[in-house]
Formats: C-alpha cells, structure tokens, sequence
C-alpha cells in the first residue's frame, strides 16, 4: 500500500472551496511535488494530511492510518514543516531541538545521522536564538526539528518560500539525501523552476488538481509546438500577438514571450515574417522546449 | 511523563529570559502593596466643614470649638449665608456645611431642642456618611453635657446603656491588616491567570502551537505543563508577598501557613485554569487581556475587598458563590487574621476544590489540536 493516499478529499471554509474532492498517491520513498500558485489549496491539503484540520468529505491516509481517527499514529510517524516559521524564536537552536526531541520521547543523538548533514551547518550557531537566525538557517533548523524523530513521511508546506536562490539550492539537496534514507517526502511549493526537482509533481489549482505526472511526463503531454520570440519591445509584441487569430495563447517568461498556435502549418521562418509585416523587424524566433511552468499556463488556461 | 517535564523546562527557559519578568515578579507586589494598602483607606482624616452660624451666641461659638479642637475636622472659613457656603462645596473645597440657626442658645435656655443642620456633600458616598456619623457624635456629646450641665449635677440622670466596645481579632482595628491579604489574593491571581493567558494565546499568535499539535503530546500533558511553570511562580508570588506585608505592615499570621498555601494551591489551580481556558477560546492576546481584565473586575469588586459581601443583595452572593476571588478573600483573611483552621474554612475549601476540578476538565477538553 502507497504511504499517502489521497481519495476524493474536499474542504470547504466559509465562502471558498479550498479543496474540491482530489486524489492521488504517493509511492513509497517519492519525494512529491505539490505545484501550483498561492491559493490554490496546498496549505489547507498538507493541514488535512499533518491531522491538523478536519477535512469535509473524502479520505486520506498515511501508511495506512487514516487521518481523521488515527490522529495519535499519524503525530508519531510524521513530520511536518510549516510554511510560516513556528520553533520558539526565545530559545536557541540547540533548546529548540532538544524539546522538540523531547516531546517526540527521543533524544538528539538517537537519529542524529538523520539531521548530521543540516545540524553540522548550524552548529556554529547552536547558542543563538531562533529568531535571530537568517531565513536559511531558520528553514534548516525547521527541518532538523521535523526531523527529529525519524518520521516515515515528511510534510512540507512551503519550505522554500522567502529564502535565498543558494539556501534553495541547499535545501532541495538535502531533501534528495533524506530520500536515500527511506523518507516519503510530499512539499509544495509556488516555484515551477523546483517541480523538475521532484520525481512526481502534482499542479493544483482553484482546489482541483490539473496532473499529476513526472515533470518529464508532463512536459511530453504538451499539446502544440512552442515558439520564444525575443524581442527589445517585448510587451507590445505581446498585445500584438494576442490580436493574431493564428495566436493560441501567448505568455511573456522573463525577456521571452512564449507562444503556441492552433495552426500547424506554422514554422519559425513564417512567424518571423509575420511579425516583421506587423513591424516588430527585430525579433527572433526559435522552437523551444516546454517547461513545466508552460504546462501550467496551459492546463489552467483549460480549467478555465 | 517525560514529556510534561519537557514542556514544563522550556517554559522555564522562556520565561526567564523574558526580560519584563523578573520585575513583575519582584515589584509588582512591593509596589502594590506600598502603594494600595497606604491609600486605600477608609479612615476619613481632615474632613473639611464650613459652619454658617446665624446665631453667633456663646454656646453656638463653642459648639464650633468643639469641631475645630477633633482632629477630624478642619473649619474653612465661610460667610453668614448657606449659599456661599454651598458654593464651597460646590467648588470641592468644603465637604460639610453645618447651619446653626437663629435662636439656638435660646432653644437650649429655654429647654427645646436645638436643631442645626448638616448639608453633606455626597460625591463619595462611604466619606459622606462617615462625615456625618463623625459630626452627629460631636453634637451627641456636646447637647448631653448642656443637659448635664442645666440640669443641676446632683439630679439622677436616667440610666443609660453605655457600651463597651472590643475589636476581635484586630484590635487596633488596622486598615492594612484587612487590605494588604486582600492585595495579596488580587496579586497573585492577577500574576497567575493573566501570565498562563496570555502565554498560550502567545504561541497561538506566533504559529508554534501548529508546530506542537502535530507532535504526539496528549492535550492533558500540555495544559498541565502549562500550568505548572506559573502554579509555581504564583504560588511563590503569594510566599513573597506574605514576606513584604510582614515586614512593611506587620500583618498578623495568626493561622497555619500550610493550610494557607494548601488553599492557595487549589485556588491557583481554578485561577490558572481559567486563564488557559480563556486563552483557547481567544485568538490574540488582545483579545485575552479585554476579557480578562473584565472578569477580574468583576470578581475583584464581588470579592468583598473593600466591601461586606454579607450586605451585599440576594443575587450578588448566589454570585459569589462561582466567584473564586470571593472565597480565597475570605480564607486569607480568616487564617491570617484570625487564625481559622481547617474545620472553619472547610466549605470554601470543598467548593474551591469542585471549582477547580471542573475549571480544569473544562480547559483540557475545550483546547482542540485539530480545527
């Protein structure tokens, strides 16, 4: 049996459908990616699966113990990350890990080559409070404290949001080891550029999920050809395009302007001289490779 | 077990190096006590009175002697007309006017009872009566000795009954001695039910309690370990304040100290229990601190501090019958001052105890893990 399975779970706050009946499994030992933008239901899914809220309808279990009446197992093989900081910022890195080794009814050393990796980066700070960490180190601390009592399945909401590019880069290499060891990994995360990271993503969007596929997987269900088009006036390029009846739907990624069209006879060369008729004459156009962000626009475009 | 130590060290760990702390601990019941039981007091010294004297005889002038040689009172000088002495009054410098009218001295002379009369002013209700139950005494004294006087010394007065009076318990009738254990109660509830509050509604506030929810602490663990980090601060609270009172007031501790701090540990456990259940229902400390602070004025005015609760009406003391401060009032001041023991202040112990039990049961099942 799959260590997570999600089935047909919805919840519902006062006037928002946060969750509206979704599925899905993780497998044994995946780290799985819950992608998509804020308010899409992430938060709200990973507080079903942490036992903290009380989903409307559905079910969902971990390793077998359902999330709703098995709530004392759940706590003991989890370990769940927040996405707003919650260690006691009046404590230090060391007292932090300590209680929370304590409440769990282990010790630091116990499962110390677990958090070797991340402890060994904050030791230098290990008499520092909390609170007076950087946002990077205050995600590591949140990790070893996560950490702390060998869960099966770990839970991340968020854990890279507000964090510097090379504290990402660190912490997605950490969550790489901690899959070597055995540990099921859900995450989410609003950064399409870490769905690659993962070995099954999940884009969720408005409460439903859209995919749930391997990013490769995903980008091979691209429907179309896509085009960038760079050009030094990239955003009247973009209104223009939209106009084009051959247009799909036309993106702008960074410098770039992505484009599909619902015309397949269409070729570099072609667009090129269309564009260059309408007077944008110094742009380039190339077929790229999707990305799973582009997936994205593109399935959400469908969802609405 | 283990883990209710865990919780009860880190409370620790946070509280000490909370910097305002220590502070409250230490001076907040210096000062308290230096200041609250000086000023609270219901002794009226220097009332002021203004006499407007339309008779301005012999015996009028000495019964105006008569106020200004009581330390009572001090005379304010006014003009012969009662309006401009109630504008005194009216202007706050003057609390009682007393009017001596036209012919009082040849009332007396002529045997009728003289009549003066007393305009108090009422703003402050307990001062007002007392001004006037000061004055009626002096009047009192001074007509009994013209009677006296008039009618030839040697003629029997008819008998009457004088009375002995003899203050129990507080002989000196010591105001500190009755305010400074009611402070004491305020003190520690305030110390121990706001603290424990506002500390859950604290990691409500700050997101830590979602980091403790998902761990496999039992609910009863952490109320309890909430609890006894500031059972054991207030508890000593109530051990330092004893010390100050003793020292600064020379209260009498006439009673045993075990069955006081016995109580007191009871009633700290209803006081604290009610402040975690206050803190699961609130979601900011804002919130805690509003309706907080609106109980305890309740219970404080209810509590009989300053008031009798005997005279108080049929509902306030059916009231008070829920009302924690009330009993631990009454305790304090009956073990302290006059030495009660167990079998006195049995029935406020067993409805302290019952109190508690329910406040707790209530907390523990009222604060939810999972929303």
């Amino acid at each position: 049996m799959n260590p997570i399975i999600v089935n047909k779970l919805a919840k519902s706050y006062e006037k928002v459908n946060a969750l509206k009946g979704i599925s899905f499994e993780v497998e044994d030992g995946e780290l799985f990616g819950l992608i998509g933008p804020d308010g899409a239901g992430k938060t709200t899914l990973i507080r079903i699966l942490a036992s903290l809220l009380l989903p409307d309808t559905g079910k969902a279990s971990l390793v077998g113990n359902d999330v709703v009446k098995d709530f004392h197992e759940i706590r003991k093989i989890v370990g769940y990350m927040p996405s707003r900081f919650s260690l006691y910022t009046d404590l230090t890195v060391q007292e932090n890990l300590e209680f929370f080794a304590g409440v769990f009814g282990s010790t630091i050393e116990e499962n110390y080559y677990l958090i070797k990796d991340i402890y060994h980066m904050l030791e230098p700070f290990k008499g520092r409070l909390a609170g007076k960490l950087s946002g990077g180190m205050k995600q590591k601390l949140a990790l070893s404290c996560a950490l702390i009592h060998k869960p099966k399945i770990l839970l991340l909401d968020e854990p890279t949001t507000g964090v510097d590019a090379v504290s990402r880069k660190e912490f997605w290499a950490m969550l790489g080891k901690l899959k070597a060891e055995g540990i099921t990994i859900l995450v989410s995360t609003p950064y399409m550029d870490e769905a690659s990271l993962c070995d099954r993503i999940a884009l969720i969007d408005k409460g439903e999920i859209l995919s749930v596929n391997t990013p490769k997987g995903i980008i091979a269900l691209f429907p179309q050809k896509l085009y960038g088009i760079s050009t030094p006036n990239s955003f009247s390029l973009l209104n223009h395009l939209r106009t084009l009846p051959i247009c799909k739907d036309a993106f702008l990624f960074g410098q770039e302007i992505h484009v599909t069209t619902s015309n397949s006879n269409i070729t570099c060369e072609s667009l090129h001289d269309l564009l260059s008729n309408s007077g944008f004459t110094n742009s380039t156009v190339t077929l790229i490779e999707p990305t799973v962000e582009d997936c994205f626009m593109q399935l959400m475009g469908n969802n609405r | 077990m283990r883990a209710i130590l865990f919780i009860i060290q880190k409370e620790f760990l946070q509280i000490f190096r909370n910097k305002t702390m220590l502070p409250i601990i230490f001076l907040l019941p210096i000062i308290q006590l230096l200041i609250l039981a000086n000023a609270a007091t219901f002794e009226m010294k220097n009332i002021n009175i203004s006499v407007v004297d339309y008779d301005n005889s012999r015996i009028s002038r000495e019964v105006i002697s008569h106020f200004d040689a009581s330390t009572f009172f001090t005379i304010i000088p006014t003009e012969q007309s009662v309006e401009k002495a109630l504008e005194l009054v009216h202007s706050n410098r003057t609390d009682l006017v007393m009017v001596i009218p036209n012919g009082f001295e040849k009332d007396i002379d002529n045997s009728i009872a003289p009549k003066v009369q007393l305009l108090v002013n009422s703003i402050n209700g307990m001062g007002a009566s007392l001004a006037y139950a000061y004055s009626s005494s002096i009047l009192m004294n001074f007509t009994k000795n013209i009677a006296i006087k008039k009618l030839n010394v040697n003629i029997q007065t008819p008998p009457t009954i004088s009375t002995q009076t003899s203050y129990w318990y507080n002989p000196e009738l010591k105001y500190s001695h009755f305010m400074v254990p009611g402070i004491l109660v305020i003190l520690v509830t305030i110390i121990g039910m706001f603290l424990t509050a506002l500390n859950l509604v604290r990691e409500k506030e700050l997101g830590t309690i979602e980091q403790i929810n998902v761990t496999p602490i039992k609910r009863y663990q952490f109320i309890i370990g909430k609890l006894v980090p500031f059972w054991i601060i207030a508890m000593f609270e109530l051990a330092f304040g004893l010390l100050v009172g003793k020292l600064l007031f020379d209260i009498p501790i006439n009673g045993s100290l075990t069955l006081l701090f016995s109580f007191a540990g009871v009633f700290l456990v209803l006081a604290l229990g009610g402040g975690l259940l206050l803190s699961s229902i609130s979601s900011s400390q804002q919130q805690v601190m509003f309706v907080a602070f609106f109980f305890m004025i309740v219970f404080v005015l209810m509590s009989g501090i300053f008031t009798s609760t005997e005279s108080m009406p049929n509902w306030a003391q059916i009231f008070n019958r829920i009302n924690p401060l009330y009993y631990f009032m009454k305790v304090i001041r009956m073990v302290l001052v006059k030495g009660a023991n167990l079998s006195d202040i049995r029935e406020s112990f067993i409805s302290v105890s019952i109190l508690a039990v329910t406040m707790l049961s209530f907390a523990i099942f009222r604060y939810k893990k999972t929303s």
